[in-house]
């Protein structure tokens, strides 16, 4: 075993004691006096309506690749922008190149419509 | 400030960066004036320009490293052009090159737009992932490409959009993203191991902890899991047979070929160099699986009456063959390795290909019906088409091309393609060239001699009685005789069958050409071996 990791599952041994630690004293502290009240959503957003099994449109899942794609592209911008100094012309030569890439993405996906909200 | 991009950096990825932009610009293209139906030509030429000029970028590259006989290293050591790579570049060309051929007008459907610009994109972007497999020494760029790679065939293989190819494409995206995983653990761990992603980095530290560390044995078993998967080998070989089936017949093609020629780069890089020091672990693993391959590829395909399952379960068992290949590990298995997957190539697209020219015409019972719904669903009974097959007719008297590949559009976009064994019942008295074609085709395929494919069984069993594996030889050897029986039952039905109803066949020149092109190699490697064993040569020269 690398010494190195020795913190690590000291670590995982107390995130998996802490829980169950906390658990089970509460459980052996507390009241036992359930209600119907108690079993409802309580500051967690507005109460369901409905099951979550119904069915949506499609452009749900095309609205959520393209969000996907334009956030994993800031990712990538994140870093340059830390080293924005140090890189020089060569990182904004290179960034250019990436989002030249992604353009030709957005303008095949502007031409057909998957921008729309038909 | 020292430079970031050096001239031989350049030089290494030019064949990348032409696929890519090429591949943009067939997909903008598309979106142009250039891109309406009655253009479509624009589209194909550009693709194959852009491969043109891939290959010329290639051959730059091929003569350097055959007059210096060194190899060519980039990015600091992160790609290296060396022979293996360009073996295995050639291989995705040809690939590609049959691909695009064939796919020219072969996607076309009656009504609804045929996505050329899409489909010709991603056949180019995936060339450019396959790329980065066989020629980057980093675990970064080995899995961004195979994503790249990965991610194009799963759009690919939906692409004809009906139940069966969505169903195969389904299949082979969750299957293919949980073996990523995979890879992504073994990786992980090899990093950890290493301290670096640079497979020479890697191979040091596997080299300094031992084939005994269990670390070790966990990184070496998850990413020979991952990357088996990509060839389809035994126990994560369950996707090919639906991919392969539901997946149009071009993309099947290059699925067979491509991706797999692919993979099996990938995994010599991996398992060659950096794990060189833990084989130990994984030779009898690799014997294991190899065998298990070769039997149930063999076994399987032997029932089957879908041609496109029958060949994908067969190349399932070439995958065992390739395999064995790399378990003698000596210099012959290596390039055995790329021989046998240079044969492959041509004989498999060929195969395919014809598979995907064939139509079924009308039984005269059902066509009447028929011809009022038009509209062709999936997975329908036979007899779907109500338009008429070209047949076994001379040269169209009328000497206008465009009305001549509109009937073959007609034939492509509106009859069943005919894809089971009883299809093929006599082909012989129906078009004879390609009954022959498919003949050599099939003959390579099983292994015999004047064809190429009797090229590369050679090298794996020489490789494997030098190696002294006797054991596995004996067992390679016999499912030969197993995959002759199947290959043989196409051959009796095209040359014994009896056509009812008559097949036909949807053709036009870039058919043609691409179909020419693969026999041509076909027997043409099979016959004159020499240049096409000196191009492979990558091992016993470093």
């Amino acid at each position: 075993m690398p010494p190195g990791y020795v913190p690590i599952f000291i670590f995982l041994g107390l995130t998996i004691l802490f829980p169950v630690v906390t658990l089970v004293l509460a459980r052996l502290i507390r009241p036992s006096a359930p209600s119907f009240a108690k079993l409802e959503a309580y500051e967690c957003g507005i109460q369901a309506a409905s099951g979550s099994r119904g069915r949506y449109t499609v452009r749900f899942y095309i609205i959520a690749i393209l969000f996907v794609i334009f956030d994993v592209e800031t990712i990538f911008l994140f870093p340059w922008a830390v080293r924005y100094k140090q890189l020089g012309w060569f990182g904004v030569a290179e960034v250019a190149v990436f989002l030249a890439f992604l353009v030709v993405g957005y303008v095949w996906a502007y031409k057909k419509r998957a921008l729309e909200w038909v | 400030m020292s430079l970031y991009y050096t001239a031989s950096d350049h030089f290494v990825l030019l064949p990348a960066i032409l696929l890519a932009l090429f591949g943009c610009a067939v997909l903008l293209f598309d979106l142009t004036a250039l891109g309406s139906p009655r253009q479509r030509l624009w589209l194909p030429g550009l693709a194959l320009s852009g491969l043109g000029f891939t290959a010329v970028a290639l051959l730059r590259q091929h003569m350097l490293v055959a007059a210096q006989g060194v190899e060519i290293s980039a990015f600091r050591g992160a790609m290296a052009v060396d022979r293996f790579a360009l073996a295995f570049n050639w291989i995705f060309l040809v690939a590609a090159v049959l691909v695009v051929l064939f796919s020219y007008r072969h996607l076309r459907r009656e009504g609804g737009p045929d996505h050329a610009g899409e489909y010709l994109g991603l056949v180019l972007l995936a060339h450019c992932g396959m790329f980065f497999l066989a020629t980057s020494l980093d675990l970064v760029t080995l899995f961004i490409g195979l994503e790249l790679m990965a991610v194009c065939f799963y759009v690919l293989v939906g692409f004809a959009r009906d139940r069966r190819s969505s169903e195969a494409a389904i299949k082979y995206l969750l299957l293919g993203a949980f073996s990523s995983a995979f890879l992504l653990y073994g990786f992980s761990l090899l990093y950890g191991l290493a301290g670096s992603t640079r497979l020479k980095d890697i191979a040091d530290a596997v080299a300094n902890q031992g084939p005994g560390d269990p670390v070790v044995l966990l990184a070496v078993v998850t990413s020979a899991a991952g990357a088996l998967f990509k060839v389809a080998a035994v126990p994560f070989h369950a996707w090919a047979p639906d991919a392969y089936e539901g997946a149009p017949t071009p993309v099947t093609a290059y699925l067979a070929v491509g991706s797999t020629a692919a993979s099996f780069a990938f995994l010599a890089r991996l398992f060659v160099t950096p794990l060189a020091d833990a084989r130990e672990i994984w030779d009898p693993l690799l014997a294991v699986i190899a065998v298990a391959t070769l039997t149930i590829g063999n076994l399987a395909a032997v029932t089957q009456s879908n041609v496109k399952r029958l060949l994908a379960y067969s190349s399932i068992g070439h995958a065992g063959y390739v395999l064995l290949g790399l378990v003698a590990g000596n210099n012959t298995g290596l390039n055995g390795v790329a021989v046998y997957l240079l044969t492959y190539a041509p004989m498999t697209a060929g195969a395919f290909l014809i598979v995907a020219a064939m139509r079924r015409t009308a039984r005269p019972a059902a066509a009447p019906l028929e011809a009022v719904t038009a509209a062709p669903v999936a997975a329908s009974p036979r007899g779907r088409s109500g338009a008429t097959v070209m047949e076994a007719q001379p040269e169209l008297s009328s000497p206008r091309l465009e009305e001549r590949a509109s009937a073959d559009d007609a034939v492509a976009a509106t009859a069943e393609p005919a894809e089971d064994v009883d299809d093929f019942n006599g082909l012989m008295h129906r078009r004879p060239g390609y009954a022959i074609w498919m003949l050599i085709f099939l003959m390579s395929l099983a292994g015999i001699p004047p064809t190429a494919g009797f090229l590369g069984k050679y090298y794996i069993f020489l490789s494997l009685i030098e190696a002294g594996r006797y054991v596995l030889a004996v067992i390679a050897t016999l499912y030969v005789a197993v995959a002759l029986y199947y290959y043989f039952r196409i051959v009796r039905a095209m040359f014994a069958g009896e056509p009812d109803p008559p097949v036909g066949v949807a053709e036009n020149w870039g058919t043609k050409v691409a179909l020419t092109a693969a026999g041509v190699l076909t027997v043409g490697i099979g016959l004159y071996p020499e240049p096409f064993l000196r191009l492979v040569q990558i091992a016993g020269m470093r």
